[in-house]
């Protein structure tokens, strides 16, 4: 616990003297990256020996907050989220370095240094605070680090709006939180985590939808999901990998432990938690479908992502509920393995998407095309981690999801059986369309020619970035071959989180068929590797002929002839054009040799537009109604505070 | 050595009235100092025995600060700002006095109903409660912004006063940490006003409301 504090002491150190050293980028940019690396090396250390003997630690100072402590808990839940959380910032920091060279002198990237390492920082008191008061104050401070990082490029229009919304959705969660943590601690002397006790009749389920909701604006699975597809993507490419990989999960993490001290559970919580999974998994898969910038295909993809651990958690608890405890523990288990899973592919996806925009300039799909040939150290790491993002085995996707499968598939009585037909099928719809939705976004950014001279003129990424993502590479390879060996940590995460002893019995369980599936990964790489060094051999001291790419056989093709983004998943979103509700125009052809025509399509943000536009253009009304009490003349608002405290003065004589 | 105790807090109650209806700027700024001297005072005749030399010293502070530091400031701040010489308030002055002794009324039957440790001066809560009343009416109803710096020093002139009656052993350290916000206060608002005077051409805070971004008739409306 010492070392995570130390950690914690770090970063706060690098992050103040990356701001203080902000008149010098590249000294400001050693500060803040060091600073993260080295916390991380030191974080590691103590979240993995909890991982592996399964005692918690703990450490209480003297705090003078009221309701507050100053106590941290690095139990086996806290140390598993921990795990993904320095391995991820560590690696981002590095690639940060590259990716920030090109701002320097025109960014604050000593303010960009400490917001990110004060990032990191507060997620590391979320994960181990074993205070409300502590936990919120964590909480607040990771929103308005996250803030100031997505504001990164304030310039853009777009970046504030997504910054304001960030803001929003966090603002209003935190509130959420507070009622549900008042709820709980509304009986003891201080709001530590330890004393909470469960409100009796509708309470508990008061404090769970409250939590729910909370946590879910912070985790964006859909319908709380708005801020998600603006706020990752206008982020720089190397926050918005621990945005998405390590910050969403802080709202899991919270539901994990507020489920914790909520037992008895209802059996309807697991099933709106599974349906709320379950829609966010098989929207988020269609609406990345319909994207047309890279980074907002990640974004989608995070929120079926989200909504897979979701669903799981749902399956986990209905189960459990029911009596079914191999099934919980499996489902639980693998929820958490998805977590980390998650963290890593999607890091490296994001950092992939990054550097496409550092080398092209431009994220959007029908700009670039090509990239593979001008990026060919990029065009394996971002292949690899799509794969792994479609659950393919060996990768790591594939782990965390065949976990939740086993559990689906092993319900015995009637409701726990349904959830897990529901599951299941969720689980397999969502898989289908990541599968054509990263197939899309590869291919159209990276094969084929270049659809404009921007990414004609596409460089390769800095050697850091490469570092970097070739280590989440290697992790996301390792991750999936190493499935059994994980199941130790991730058992030992779930029986301490949700006080499932039978947990580790039935990890081993599903160590079996994971131990077949690592083999047969294995065998799959090595005979990879054969035919790889096959080639190689057969074209030693031979110059292998280059080609143009195929052409279809047009005498002048030209780029523009090529499959697009949105031809490539016309007939599925035409499809699903009810929900998806693209706006845009088709050209009509009729004639035998038809004229000029133009087409266009758009994906909309439908639950945005649809629901929280109107939702608040009525309260913006609603307040108008009262905005004669706003009129600006100062001594009436002394005015209203007089006021205010006399009541409160006379409220209790 | 209480009696004189007494006859003070009737002189700073004296003062609240006074300035209820004191038009003047410079008197109101010389009315609040010799108040701050008044109460600066007070606790020296409230203590026991001889007073220590510590709180001479702090008596000393609070008194060269309220009685010279502060009201030097302000009318430093007055005349720099070109502004007309009277508070220019938002309602007559004969209202402005009966509000603050309906509050001296209020205050009176608040002092009987908290529930305060004895103190051996008489009427001292009461007096503390209306000071802080006349401080409120000097901020919410006149103009100036330098009136409403007036009006937070008679405030804290009240919490002074409030804090001998609680705190009859260590009213020093309660004071002092008030005393430095407010005086970090006044240090500001004296560097505000220069500058929206500068700015504007006049220190009216209603004028100000311009700039007040809720209006009716924007943003879509």
């Amino acid at each position: 616990m010492l070392l995570v504090l130390l950690s914690l002491l770090v970063l706060l150190a690098s992050s103040a003297l990356a701001f203080v050293l902000r008149k010098d980028p590249a000294r400001a940019q050693d500060a803040g990256a060091y600073g993260a690396v080295a916390a991380s090396l030191t974080g590691l250390l103590p979240a993995g020996r909890v991982l592996l003997t399964g005692m918690p630690e703990t450490l209480t100072l003297p705090w003078a907050v009221p309701l507050g402590s100053l106590s941290f808990t690095l139990d086996p839940l806290a140390a598993f989220f921990l795990a993904p959380l320095f391995i991820l910032t560590g690696l981002a920091a590095v690639y940060g370095v590259d990716y920030l060279k090109a701002y320097e002198g025109k960014k604050p990237l000593g303010l960009a240094w400490a917001a990110f390492n004060i990032l990191t920082a507060s997620m590391v008191v979320v994960f181990t605070a074993a205070n409300a008061v502590l936990f919120m104050l964590g909480w607040e401070l990771m929103a308005a680090a996250a803030f100031l990082l997505v504001l990164f490029e304030h310039e853009r229009e777009q970046s504030r709006r997504a910054a304001y919304l960030y803001l929003a959705a966090g603002g209003a969660g935190a509130l959420l939180l507070l009622a549900a943590f008042g709820l709980l601690g509304r009986s003891a002397a201080s709001l530590d985590f330890a004393l909470f006790s469960v409100p009796a009749g509708g309470g508990a389920s008061a404090v769970f939808l409250l939590c729910l909701a909370g946590f879910g604006l912070k985790a964006g699975f859909i319908p709380l999901h708005v801020w998600v597809p603006e706020a990752d993507p206008a982020a720089p490419g190397y926050v918005a990998a621990v945005m998405s990989g390590v910050m969403m999960k802080t709202g899991i993490y919270g539901l994990i432990r507020v489920l914790g001290f909520l037992s008895p559970w209802q059996e309807w919580w697991g099933w709106a938690m599974l349906l709320a999974g379950a829609a966010s998994c098989v929207l988020g898969g269609l609406f990345a479908l319909a994207q047309h910038d890279l980074r907002r295909v990640l974004a989608y993809s995070s929120i079926e992502n989200i909504g897979i651990i979701l669903m799981a958690l749902g399956l986990g608890t209905v189960a459990a509920v029911n009596g079914a405890t191999a099934m919980s523990a499996l489902a639980f288990a693998g929820a958490l393995l998805h977590v980390l899973n998650h963290a890593l592919f999607k890091g490296l996806l994001f950092m992939g998407a990054g550097a496409v925009l550092r080398g092209a300039g431009t994220s959007e799909l029908d700009a670039l095309g090509g990239l593979g040939k001008r990026m060919p150290r990029t065009l394996p790491l971002f292949l690899l981690a799509s794969a792994a993002a479609c659950a393919l085995p060996p990768l790591n996707g594939f782990t965390g999801e065949f976990l939740i499968y086993l559990a689906a598939f092993g319900g015995a009585a009637a409701p726990a059986a349904l959830a897990g037909i529901v599951t299941a099928l969720a689980l397999a719809v969502a898989g289908a369309l990541a599968a054509a939705a990263f197939t899309r976004a590869a291919g159209t950014a990276f094969l084929g020619e270049p659809r404009t001279g921007r990414a004609a003129g596409a460089q390769e990424a800095g050697p850091l970035m490469i570092f970097s993502m070739r280590a989440l590479a290697l992790l996301c390879l390792l991750a999936g071959l190493a499935g059994p060996l994980l199941l130790l940590p991730v058992g030992t995460a779930v029986a301490a989180a949700f006080g499932l002893a039978p947990a580790l019995a039935a990890m081993e369980g599903a160590a079996a068929p994971l131990v077949y599936v690592s083999a047969a990964g294995l065998l799959l790489i090595s005979l990879a590797a054969l035919v790889f060094a096959g080639r190689a051999l057969a074209l030693k001291g031979k110059q292998p002929a280059a080609a143009g790419t195929w052409d279809c056989g047009y005498a002048a093709p030209t780029a523009r002839m090529q499959y697009g983004a949105a031809s490539f998943s016309q007939p599925l979103t035409d499809f699903f054009q009810p929900i998806l509700r693209k706006i845009g125009q088709y050209p009509v052809i009729t004639e035998y040799f038809p004229g000029k025509a133009s087409f266009s399509t758009e994906a909309q943000a439908v639950f945005y537009n649809s629901f929280y536009m109107p939702a608040a253009a009525r309260l913006r009304d609603l307040a108008y109604r009262f905005s004669w009490i706003q009129h600006g003349r100062l001594q009436i608002y002394i005015l209203y505070i007089v006021v205010t405290l006399l009541l409160l003065l006379l409220w209790k004589l | 050595m209480n009696t004189f105790a007494e006859l003070i807090i009737v002189f700073i109650i004296l003062i609240d009235l006074a300035l209820a209806v004191t038009g003047s700027l410079s008197s109101c700024i010389k009315l609040v100092a010799l108040q701050g001297v008044v109460a600066g005072i007070l606790p020296l005749l409230a203590m026991h025995g001889s007073p220590h030399f510590r709180a001479v010293a702090f008596a000393a502070v609070i008194i060269a600060l309220k009685g010279a530091v502060f009201p030097w400031l302000m009318m430093r701040a007055r005349d720099r700002s070109g502004a007309r010489k009277d508070v220019e308030p938002l309602i007559s002055y004969p209202a402005s006095i009966l509000l603050c002794l309906g509050a001296f009324i209020a205050s009176s039957w608040l002092g009987s109903r908290l529930p305060l440790p004895e103190t051996g001066v008489a009427w001292i809560v009461p007096a503390s409660l209306a000071t802080i009343f006349t401080g409120f009416l000097l901020i919410t109803t006149r103009t100036k912004a330098i009136t409403q710096v007036l009006g937070y020093l008679v405030i804290e002139n009240g919490i002074y006063i409030f804090g001998l009656a609680l705190f009859v052993e260590q009213p020093m350290m309660v004071e002092l940490a008030i005393l430095l916000d407010v005086f970090v206060a006044v240090f500001v608002m004296g560097i505000a006003i220069f500058h929206i005077s500068r700015e504007f051409d006049h220190i009216d805070t209603a004028e100000l409301s311009e700039l007040s971004d809720w209006r009716r008739g924007e943003d879509g409306r």
